[in-house]
């Protein structure tokens, strides 16, 4: 760069080279962005487009107007929907983040041996597809033949029953948990990493215990970060599909068509054949997305503010 | 590593370009009608699901060499949401395709399927059963498919297990059968005589039509739905009992546990299809040599009278290029002597032909998983007791999935299976009249 500029040019191949310099950003950006537009905007568009139709079996097609958004504002089964994972989310986000941010405290504190280890293995639920983790989990909990039941029976115990109406949902939650507390104990551990090691030595100077630097120092530094996940997972947690649509198998009078507001939108979309009315459920759940999350961040930067 | 890498990407693209180009230009050939050679070449596309069809599908090439078929396996499931994508969008479908006799409404409501008349398909009516033939055409005299395989229903049980109960045979009433099933209970705790498939909308749909329900009428637009008929209701009310009396296995079907339960002896009978007996035998190893299959219980004494729970028919997609060929293709797969033949004996596909079914060598093949016994021959004999009459609705998948999910809850202690039954037949009357339909009830 700085030899280009030092050599001396024609005004004409300077003023090109502006240009150049200009576009460069967007020629980089190309490939992103025509990938941006076509799997992503338009999509999103014609599922707007589709939002505002009807279509019946005898009739056809017509435009609707907002009366698919009017139905889904009051749809019971919508609704439940996004209550039962907002209850979900209240005991999966804490538990999930929570563990994940011990890891990372342990890890971080390097009085742990054989430390690449323990990251990686602690990461590695995260490898695995979800499909398989369901399916092992599935199996862990099988009511007839699981290895829960097994060592239920050897002792004599009854068997844990995983797969009623309100154990389920924090089978699920543990399920997810598994996989996903390696992936935030990463990022946690980077953002610890990234904190200048005299910061200890003036704590330790300082006479801080161990605890009162994680708690005064440690935490307040990585705060960011830990908004930053906790909105992630809460998007995560109200995305909730695959688990639970892979565990309909083995519990299928719990898990319904409308367990959650993303199996309802497929199964609206792909059983019912109502594509207008599963775009009008999506929609309406990424405004509740959207709304939890500003809601959160707002909170917490008035917190800041104070 | 980068050194080696480069070339190789290289190579690696003009390779794949050439044959980009090469993939180009074949169909633009093939589609140009001015170079055609001395035969014009026919392609059809066809899609099926089940196993080894290519086999078939060489036997008409052979027949027919300026027809060419090319065979696509996309799967039950997906077949039919990609169909349904395709035909949207108004490309990308095939010529034929296999379809199950309960999609065929949901086809015809989009005007889907080549009416098969025109290309001789009355001519061979009479080949089959006529349960089977009634599934595919329509009262103003349409042919809409070609009957492929299905799935007569019986009951697959452990004679040991039966005998060991006192039931030196099947009890031939369901109101017998029940209280077998109570005192099995009672005597074996823990295990059943049978299972409840409160998940398998199939299954349910298969034992309510054994029972007389006629959930569905459409004509034109005007559409009967009765779900919760009395008959319907006898079912539930049935079930119910076994239900209250805890004297059925209610695991879940299609699942590991609930294949391990049949051979292990936990449940002692399967209420189950033609298809049925196969699969049983890929799935059980200790049970082998003790399972007998018999006919269903009736609902009223002295009756014989029995339902289908599967199967599949081919179909010519109506917008189709070549509907002479599609249409002759699709007759061939399902009247064909030889192919049709290679169903049953390759595939273990149960048969609608009516040859194919009265033939001693097919049917009366000694089975030893099932003690030496001719397991074809009793699902033969139900083949020609279906009840006749049972329509199914153009939203199968919805009505399927609204059953399993009123059912489960009901199993699950909400309610009773009347009150599933009502709520479904609630729940489809709406669904009918958003969807244009005149519902009668």
């Amino acid at each position: 760069m700085t030899d280009i500029s030092a050599r001396p040019l024609r005004p004409a191949r300077r003023r090109s080279s502006k240009w150049a310099q200009k576009l460069a950003p967007y020629f980089f950006l190309a490939p992103f962005l025509a990938l941006f537009i076509v799997f992503l905007v338009v999509p999103l568009f014609y599922a707007l487009q589709l939002s505002f139709f009807r279509e019946t079996m005898v009739g056809g097609i017509r435009f609707v107007g907002l009366d698919n958004y009017g139905k889904a504002l009051t749809d019971q089964k919508f609704w439940d929907g996004v209550l039962l994972l907002l209850r979900y989310g209240l005991f999966q986000l804490p538990v999930m983040l929570g563990a994940a941010l011990l890891l990372a405290l342990i890890l971080d504190s390097g009085m742990l041996w054989a430390r690449a280890f323990f990251r990686l293995g602690l990461f590695l639920p995260y490898a695995v597809p979800t499909v398989i983790a369901a399916l092992i989990w599935g199996y862990l909990y099988g009511p007839s033949f699981g290895p829960m039941t097994q060592v239920a029976d050897y002792f004599g115990l009854p068997r844990p029953d995983l797969f009623n109406a309100q154990t389920m949902l924090y089978a699920i939650a543990n399920i997810s948990i598994w996989e996903h507390v390696g992936y935030f104990m990463i990022i946690y551990f980077a953002a610890l990493q990234a904190i200048p090691a005299d910061f200890e030595e003036a704590a330790v100077v300082s006479g801080a215990r161990a605890w009162q630097y994680v708690i005064y120092v440690k935490l307040p530094l990585i705060r960011g970060t830990i908004l930053v996940t906790v909105i992630f997972a809460t998007i995560g947690a109200l995305q909730l599909f695959a688990e639970p649509y892979l565990l309909e198998a083995l519990a299928p009078a719990v898990i319904t068509s409308s367990y959650t507001p993303n199996i309802y939108a497929y199964n609206l979309a792909f059983v019912n054949q109502d594509y207008n009315y599963s775009a009008a459920i999506s929609f309406v759940l990424g405004a509740v997305v959207a709304v939890v999350s500003y809601v959160f961040q707002l909170v917490s930067t008035r917190r800041e503010g104070k | 590593m980068t050194n080696f890498t480069k070339p190789d990407f290289r190579l690696g693209r003009r390779g794949f370009l050439k044959a980009a180009a090469a993939g180009l230009a074949t169909p633009a050939f093939a589609s140009l009608p001015g170079i055609a050679q001395a035969q014009e070449t026919v392609n059809l596309t066809f899609w099926a699901w089940t196993p080894r069809t290519e086999n078939q599908v060489a036997l008409f090439m052979e027949k027919y060499p300026h027809i060419k078929v090319t065979l696509e396996s996309i799967g039950g499931e997906d077949q039919n949401t990609k169909l349904r994508a395709a035909l949207r969008a108004g490309s990308g479908f095939p010529d034929v395709v296999q379809a199950e006799f309960q999609r065929l409404p949901s086809f015809r409501a989009v005007d889907a399927l080549l009416d098969l008349t025109p290309y001789g398909a009355n001519d061979v009516k009479d080949q089959f059963v006529d349960w089977s033939w009634e599934s595919v055409s329509d009262a103003a005299g349409g042919v809409y498919a070609m009957p492929w395989d299905s799935g007569p229903m019986g009951l697959l049980y452990r004679a040991d297990l039966f005998e060991a109960a006192g039931a030196a045979e099947v009890p031939g009433t369901w109101a017998g059968f029940a209280e077998l099933a109570k005192k099995y209970a009672v005597d074996n705790p823990g295990k059943f005589l049978t299972n409840f498939g409160a998940n398998n909308g199939g299954w349910m749909i298969g034992v309510l039509w054994q029972a007389g329900n006629k959930p569905f009428a459409l004509n034109g637009t005007d559409m009967t739905i009765r779900i919760n008929d009395e008959p319907a209701k006898a079912w539930a009310a049935y079930w119910q009992d076994l239900l209250d009396a805890k004297a059925v296995d209610l695991t879940p079907n299609w699942t590991p546990e609930w294949f391990t339960a049949f051979d292990n002896g936990t449940i002692a009978s399967w209420i189950a299809a033609a298809w049925s007996p196969v699969q049983l035998t890929n799935v059980a190893n200790q049970s082998v040599g003790k399972w007998r299959a018999g006919q269903l219980p009736q609902w009223k004494e002295g009756e014989f009278a029995t339902s289908n729970w599967g199967g599949s028919t081919f179909s010519v997609i109506k917008p189709t290029a070549h509907p002479e060929e599609a249409a002759l293709f699709a007759t061939f797969m399902a009247t064909d002597g030889e192919a049709t033949r290679l169903y049953n004996t390759d595939q273990f596909l149960f048969p609608v032909r009516k040859e194919l079914l009265a033939d001693k060598d097919l049917m009366g093949t000694p089975s030893e998983f099932y003690g030496g016994q001719a397991v074809n021959e009793v699902f033969a004999e139900a083949a020609e007791h279906v009840i006749p009459g049972y329509q199914f609705s153009p939203f199968h998948d919805v009505f399927t999935s609204a059953l399993q999910e009123n059912v489960g809850a009901a199993v699950a202690g909400n309610g009773t299976l009347a009150d599933a039954l009502d709520r479904t037949q609630e729940a489809m009357v709406t669904y009918a009249s958003e969807q244009g339909y005149t519902v009668i009830t």
